[in-house]
């Protein structure tokens, strides 16, 4: 096990690779290219496909095909393009296919730009597409964090027979860090047999049928709460976090996820060097999001601090989590303009001194 | 002992199937079906379904099925063969489903010389939800949302699925074919056959076009059907096979006998 320093984009590839991903569909968008690029060279190698699609659409239903078949299967993409796959998306859904989708998000609407941004919170967590369905998301702070979730996530993917997005945004992809993949790695979760996988029908078991539709709205309804079951489980037992310096009692918390939260890190750190006390909770899950952990570190501070490159997106959750019981503030750059440690340090110190907290 | 000389193939399931009458999805089902089994490959062959009248086609072929969404059974059939290049796949679509919101994924799958084999049915009009005009759709004729007859100053020209792909460089079987005589159903037979076989042998890409009737939508009574896809449908969509992967010329057939 050695540590190789690998640019994000490379060791997301590579992870998938690792995880026995062996068919890639996707089409090039920026801020992401490196992913299909890396993957383009290195399944062939490996013995596996790449394919770049003619467009979003058609590779997020060459996922549902593939997927089908049982073998495991990836894409990537970015914030306009993972619109476009909205659809196909909605349908692995619904037919419970298994796939995991890396979403390097730019700032938007429409075209917007292609600097780094965290504008497809919402998207991604809420309302990806049509129809009453969840997506297991993880939001990655570093190189090592991506390559690792990458791999779990193809294990969760499995076992839930669920989509799972890999968030990041366009520093993970870019950004060149050590990384180290564990030559003996375990699947984090039970993974039974795809005998659900449409392989040919030889009579040894029903006939494989990979669909969403139901016609009979008690079958669909049927349906439709068995997938709420199968929700409720991801949202027990899958919530991911970290938190620093909530031990004890301090008088800010943040609440940062992805790049931000490393931003965010930086400024602690400072604080710390001056002996003020501000803690963070990380959520690396955003669905299911760290409500009550969220909850339990924002009671032991006198306000919350919520910092995102949107206009206000994952604090919705924090107010989930937190209701009335701490004034929650807000501060965010978007556009593709980064939040800077220095930023924060004045947003907290102001928050501190109980003066106005000044927007950009 | 009496000896069986026709029974319901067995890549047919034995269920009644929602078409109306006088449509010749039936036939085309049962025509795919003989091919599949007489092929010997009903055991690994994946099927995928469209959106559109054969969107529970995996209700009556016996064998393993995708549903697709609208127009990306292309896609799905290139995802599915990338996987599993042992599997036979093949996609069952519609002229609305193909040829209107599906005409990227057809054109990029044929392009890129997909083993896999589509069964294209046109009847020039979408079919389940009501009978509004299609790509397909002839000058002049009446649909839901051309009541006046299709006006191709505003909408354009019938869109001709085969001749269009036959100019794509990439090696393919290409044919039109049509069902509305049991001579014609025959020289379809064959058409698919060939199709499935190229495939089998890990050729090319192949699709088979097969003109069908909708006489509810077209507003016709049933046994009129054949005799009003013979009349305006064949002028305009001749058959034939218009790309081999040898590369022969275009070798027509006679329209209807």
């Amino acid at each position: 096990m050695t540590k190789k320093l690998m640019k994000g984009a490379e060791a997301i590839g590579e992870a998938a690779i690792q995880a026995g991903c062996r068919l890639f569909f996707g089409y090039p968008i920026t801020p992401q290219n490196e992913i299909p690029e890396y993957m383009s060279m290195r399944l062939p190698q490996v013995g596996g496909t790449f394919v770049q699609a003619e467009s979003e659409v058609a590779a997020s239903n060459m996922l549902y095909g593939a997927s089908g078949t049982g073998e495991r299967v990836m894409t990537s993409s970015s914030s306009p393009g993972i619109s476009l796959m909205a659809e196909g998306i909605s349908y692995l859904a619904g037919s419970e296919l298994p796939v995991v989708i890396v979403s390097i998000m730019r700032a938007g609407p429409g075209l917007g730009g292609i600097l780094p941004s965290q504008s497809d919170y919402l998207q991604t967590t809420k309302g990806m597409a049509h129809g009453d369905f969840r997506l297991l998301v993880l939001a990655p702070w570093s190189v090592q964090e991506a390559a690792d979730l990458v791999q779990d996530a193809f294990d969760l993917a499995d076992h839930y027979r669920n989509p799972v997005i890999v968030l990041g945004d366009g520093l993970i992809g870019q950004m060149m860090e050590p990384v180290e993949f564990a030559e003996d790695r375990q699947p984090i979760k039970e993974l039974e047999p795809k005998t659900w996988a449409a392989t040919g029908y030889t009579g040894e078991r029903p006939r494989a049928i990979i669909n969403s539709l139901y016609l009979d709205p008690e079958e669909l309804e049927r349906h439709n709460l068995r997938l709420k079951e199968k929700y409720d489980a991801i949202v027990r037992d899958e919530v991911r976090y970290s938190s620093y310096g909530t031990e004890e009692d301090y008088d800010v918390l943040i609440v940062a996820y992805g790049t931000v939260a490393r931003v965010c890190y930086t400024a602690i750190e400072e604080f710390a060097e001056q002996g003020i006390h501000v803690g963070m909770v990380r959520p690396i899950s955003l669905f299911p999001y760290p409500y009550d952990a969220v909850r339990e570190a924002a009671r032991r501070a006198k306000a919350v601090l919520v910092v995102e490159l949107s206009t206000g997106q994952m604090i919705e959750d924090v107010r989930l989590a937190v209701g009335a019981e701490r004034p929650i503030h807000f501060y965010s750059r978007v556009g593709g303009m980064l939040v800077s440690p220095e930023e924060v340090i004045e947003q907290t110190t102001a928050i501190l001194e109980d003066r106005e907290v000044i927007h950009g | 002992m009496a000896e069986t000389v026709f029974s319901r193939p067995q890549g047919l399931i034995d269920v009644t199937t929602h078409y109306c009458p006088g449509c010749t999805h039936g036939v085309i089902h049962r025509l795919v079906a003989e091919v599949i089994d007489e092929l010997g490959v009903r055991e690994r062959t994946v099927g995928i379904a469209p959106v559109g009248c054969s969107v529970l086609a995996y209700n009556y072929f016996n064998m393993d099925f995708h549903e697709a969404s609208h127009g990306r059974a292309p896609a799905v059939a290139t995802g599915i063969k990338r996987a599993r290049p042992d599997l036979i796949v093949f996609t069952y679509q519609g002229d609305g489903d193909l040829a209107s919101i599906g005409m990227s994924e057809i054109v990029h799958c044929a392009n890129r010389g997909e083993k896999v084999t589509v069964v294209f049915v046109n009847n020039a009009i979408y079919g389940m939800t009501g009978g509004q005009m299609a790509p397909t759709t002839l000058p002049g004729q009446v649909a839901t949302t051309c009541q006046l007859g299709r006006d191709v100053e505003a909408t354009g020209h019938p869109i001709r699925v085969v001749e269009l792909l036959s100019t794509l460089r990439t090696p393919a079987f290409i044919a039109r074919a049509s069902v509305h005589d049991p001579l014609l159903s025959i020289n379809a037979k064959e058409m698919l056959r060939r199709a499935f076989r190229y495939q089998v042998e890990n050729t090319c890409f192949s699709l088979v076009e097969i003109l069908s009737t909708c006489p509810t939508n077209w507003g016709v009574p049933p046994a009129e059907a054949t005799e009003w896809l013979a009349r305006n449908m064949l002028p305009y969509y001749p058959l034939g096979v218009f790309k081999t992967p040898e590369g022969d010329d275009r070798a027509p057939r006679p329209n209807g006998s």
